[in-house]
């Protein structure tokens, strides 16, 4: 009796050491995995801001940010490089503000002037935006949400109101927000 | 007629799953045989009647019926018929007909294989099972029914977005499905096993060739999503760390974990309470992956059904299974008493770091996945997290289990030795390292894909080290055929897993040090990238089916022999105007010559050029980490009903 005693208190004691083991592991893992994800998220996480936005609180050079908006109507001029590579200018425009960009690239196949864009890249000193990505969707009447948003906080379309109006007109019509239409 | 039969069919169906997810689990509470016989006439008839809906779709597309809106906003009279069947499940509404078909082609194996099973459980798994069913059943019917009609019909469709007519992903869907739906399968026998309060080994025997099955299925699935990226989007990458992609990666990664736990359950008859829970976790990263790729909550460069409604039902269907699960699980999980006991190092150690790991990793995905979401919420900040993050957030986690897999695998159940093994390993250390380093010599110094490839060497000779040991090839070389043919195919199926593992980072290495250039050239102008000679030969007009393009020759030579052509392909296709780029490629096995055309000016083509080394790799080791999972599938061991008790520890 004794004997089965010791051992069955041997056997718990055992299992409490092996189920603290396996406790301490995965507090380790959940411990590396958060302190990795925090550490990582400090200098990869990239913001999004509207032309408005960057020229309320002029983002530091030093840190890439995603600019989105509409490209402004008629301000599309595609040239080639010093560099023999294919560039283009363009002005990115949340009915508010607009942005001089410069990218040196081939821009997607839906680039078209009046359409939601979302640019990758750095505002220089000079104000203008240098991308080196640009991003459009494989499909024309997509809107990515954050320009949607943007365009919403210019005051210039609510999507309650419905569909957006016309992208041609984007820089010319007036505010409904400020002339009261 | 037809497409009523079909939304008939659907209702139908989802009355059966009603039923089956009732009868048969009451029937196994009350141990009533006859209610419990319910289960399988059931998911058969589920099964028939998904079908009837499923092929009602296939000829509503097939004969291009303009009447019902989903054909007229997926397909065009001028397609063709294979992307006008494909085009059935190219979109919302069919794939998740094809999902619950496939779900209901899971029950019903359930329900016909399922002979050896204890008859409680099977009723069990099945009515679980029936859940699921109802569930997105009644998501098709009340959300997305893909047989509504419109009037008057169009004269014809709007056609199939141009980048989806493509046999790859044509293919893509079924498989991810039959990886996302087997988890269903092992969900089902997770919760089964939680309202019997009871795993035992032949419990694991019976989950692991599911999730043998399931991920498998998913590996295939990831792996042509992402070489269809590779060679239909024309950007020249294989990885995005997209939401969506993420959304698919997380449940490999926790099927990963769940494949090697039952493993444990199976022969060792520990870890039970982890594995019911990486089961559940499993299929809760399915649907949250069905969740995040069609509520359009994400950000994603792949569109695809971006309505909040439909967000709002799968987000439900998530809440309600998951939590019902943890319910469950928090209700009867202390019913699933532990009984194996094991040193820190062995097999069973061994398997629980590489869960630990695999785990953190799905941890930080989802972390990044889903941070943009929370802080729109939280803080209102539009924010994006990209591929810095998730390669700087995974490598520290990555390394560690690749470098842990080969000792692992060699590790004896019960108590090991490490020193043991890493003797055994010492020519794969060997290996590693001289290729490490040959390759940071050779190429400039790029330092990680030098540790990728050195990572690569290891898992492939510590792999072709493990069999070598198992067979005694050195030992007793003359037995060594004999004990080849003895090895059990589960062994050999670890061991070529492993080393598809090792080939897909030995691509990934070498898409570190590819390279690429842009450039702007008129006919008759060359240039030079990574040894070759590209020449821009001529820009010519051609037409396809249902498109017209324009056509580039592009003459490849080195040293003055002709490489190959190439003729990247920008296409305008006739029915919607939309353009797509189609990159040329040209592969010897050891590298990829890349071409895609741009917009053209002034006479003068945009060519985006890339040297890829090893990219085929990236693919060609998941399908041999598919066909390992595929192999161990098959092994005769899994088909029989129940092992043997095992008293004495198995040979080392």
């Amino acid at each position: 009796m004794p004997a089965a005693r010791r051992l069955r208190g041997h056997a718990v004691t055992h299992k409490k050491k092996r189920r603290l083991m396996v406790l301490l592991l995965a507090g380790l893992g959940l411990g590396t995995a958060t302190a990795l994800t925090l550490t990582a998220f400090q200098d990869n996480i990239v913001f999004f801001f509207s032309p408005s936005d960057v020229l309320a609180n002029k983002p530091s050079a030093d840190r890439a940010f995603r600019l989105g908006g509409l490209v402004e109507a008629g301000s599309v001029e595609r040239r080639t490089g010093s560099d023999g590579r294919p560039a283009a200018t363009f002005r990115v425009t949340d009915g508010a503000q607009a942005i001089s960009v410069t990218y040196s690239g081939v821009l997607p196949d839906l680039f078209r002037e009046g359409q939601g864009v979302v640019t990758l890249g750095r505002l220089l000193p000079d104000g203008t935006f240098r991308a080196s990505e640009v991003l459009a969707r494989h499909d024309e009447t997509y809107m990515p949400p954050e320009v949607a948003d943007a365009l919403r906080r210019a005051g210039h379309w609510n999507p309650a109101d419905g569909a957006a109006p016309p992208a041609e007109t984007w820089n010319t019509a007036p505010r409904p927000g400020r002339s009261g239409g | 007629m037809i497409p009523e039969l079909g939304h008939f069919a659907l209702a139908l169906a989802c009355i059966l799953a009603v039923a089956q997810s009732v009868l048969p689990i009451v029937g196994a509470h009350r141990r009533d045989l006859r209610w419990m016989a319910t289960a399988g006439p059931l998911a058969a008839g589920q099964l028939v009647s998904v079908a009837v809906a499923f092929g009602c779709l296939l000829w509503a597309f097939a004969v291009n019926d303009t009447t019902v809106s989903n054909v007229v906003q997926n397909s065009h009279s001028a397609k063709p018929m294979i992307y006008k069947l494909s085009g059935a499940w190219g979109n919302h509404e069919g794939s998740m007909v094809l999902w619950v078909l496939i779900l209901a082609l899971c029950g019903a194996a359930v329900a016909g294989f399922g002979r050896d099973l204890p008859s409680a459980l099977k009723a069990r798994v099945i009515g679980v099972l029936g859940w699921v069913g109802v569930g997105f059943l009644l998501f098709i019917i009340l959300t997305s029914n893909p047989f509504d009609r419109i009037w008057p019909p169009p004269p014809d469709g709007q056609g199939l977005n141009p980048v989806l007519q493509d046999i790859g992903l044509a293919l893509h869907p079924p498989m991810l499905y039959l990886g996302y739906v087997g988890y269903a399968v092992t969900f089902a026998f997770a919760v089964a096993a939680l309202l019997e309060g009871r795993v035992d080994a032949a419990w694991g025997r019976w989950v692991r060739p599911w999730s043998l099955m399931a991920w498998s299925f998913l590996t295939l699935g990831i792996a042509l999503g992402s070489w269809w990226a590779y060679y239909e989007l024309g950007w020249g990458g294989y990885w995005f760390w997209d939401p969506v992609e993420n959304a698919s990666l997380l449940p490999w990664l926790v099927g990963a974990a769940l494949l090697h736990s039952a493993i444990v359950v199976e022969k060792r008859d520990a870890l039970k309470i982890w594995t019911v829970l990486l089961a559940i976790m499993a299929f809760a990263m399915s649907l949250l992956g069905t969740f995040l790729v069609r509520s359009g909550v994400l950000n994603s460069v792949h569109a695809f059904a971006n309505d909040p409604t439909r967000g709002v039902f799968i987000l439900a269907l998530l809440m309600i299974y998951v939590a019902g699960a943890f319910a469950i699980f928090a209700w009867r999980a202390h019913k699933l008493a532990p009984t194996g006991i094991f040193a820190p190092i062995s097999r069973e150690g061994a398997l629980v770091l590489n869960n630990l790991l695999l785990c953190s990793i799905a941890a930080v995905v989802l972390a990044g996945t889903l941070w943009p979401m929370f802080a729109d919420i939280l803080t209102g900040a539009k924010i994006s997290v990209g591929p810095p993050f998730f390669n700087t957030a995974t490598a520290p986690l990555a390394i560690p289990l690749v470098l842990a897999m080969p000792i692992g695998a060699m590790l004896p159940w019960k108590r090991g030795d490490v020193w043991a093994a890493l003797q055994r390993l010492w020519w794969a250390a060997c290996a590693a390292l001289a290729i490490g380093f040959f390759y940071l010599a050779a190429m400039g110094y790029p330092v990680w894909p030098a540790i990728g490839m050195a990572l690569a060497a290891w898992l492939v000779v510590g792999a072709s080290a493990d069999v070598a040991d198992r067979i005694a090839l050195f030992r007793r070389p003359h037995q060594a055929w004999q004990r080849a043919r003895g090895l059990p195919r589960a062994a050999w199926g670890a061991a070529i897993a492993h080393a598809g593992m090792g080939v897909t980072i030995a691509g990934v290495a070498g898409m570190g040090i590819a390279t690429d250039t842009l450039i702007a050239l008129k006919p008759g102008e060359s240039t030079r990238l990574a040894g070759y000679e590209w020449r821009l030969d001529s820009l010519t007009d051609a037409t396809g089916p249902n498109y017209t393009a324009r056509r580039a020759t592009v003459t490849i030579s080195r040293d003055s022999a002709v490489v190959t052509v190439l003729e990247p392909e920008r296409r305008t296709f006739t029915v919607d105007r939309q353009t797509t780029t189609e990159a040329a490629i040209h592969t010897n096995a050891m590298r990829d010559l890349y071409a895609v055309l741009g917009e053209e000016r002034d006479g003068a083509g945009v060519l985006r050029l890339h040297h890829n080394p090893l990219a085929p790799w990236i693919w060609f080791g998941s399908i041999i980490m598919a066909l390992g999972a595929g192999l161990s599938l098959s092994d005769r061991r899994m088909r029989v009903s129940a092992p043997a008790p095992k008293g004495a520890a198995a040979p080392a």
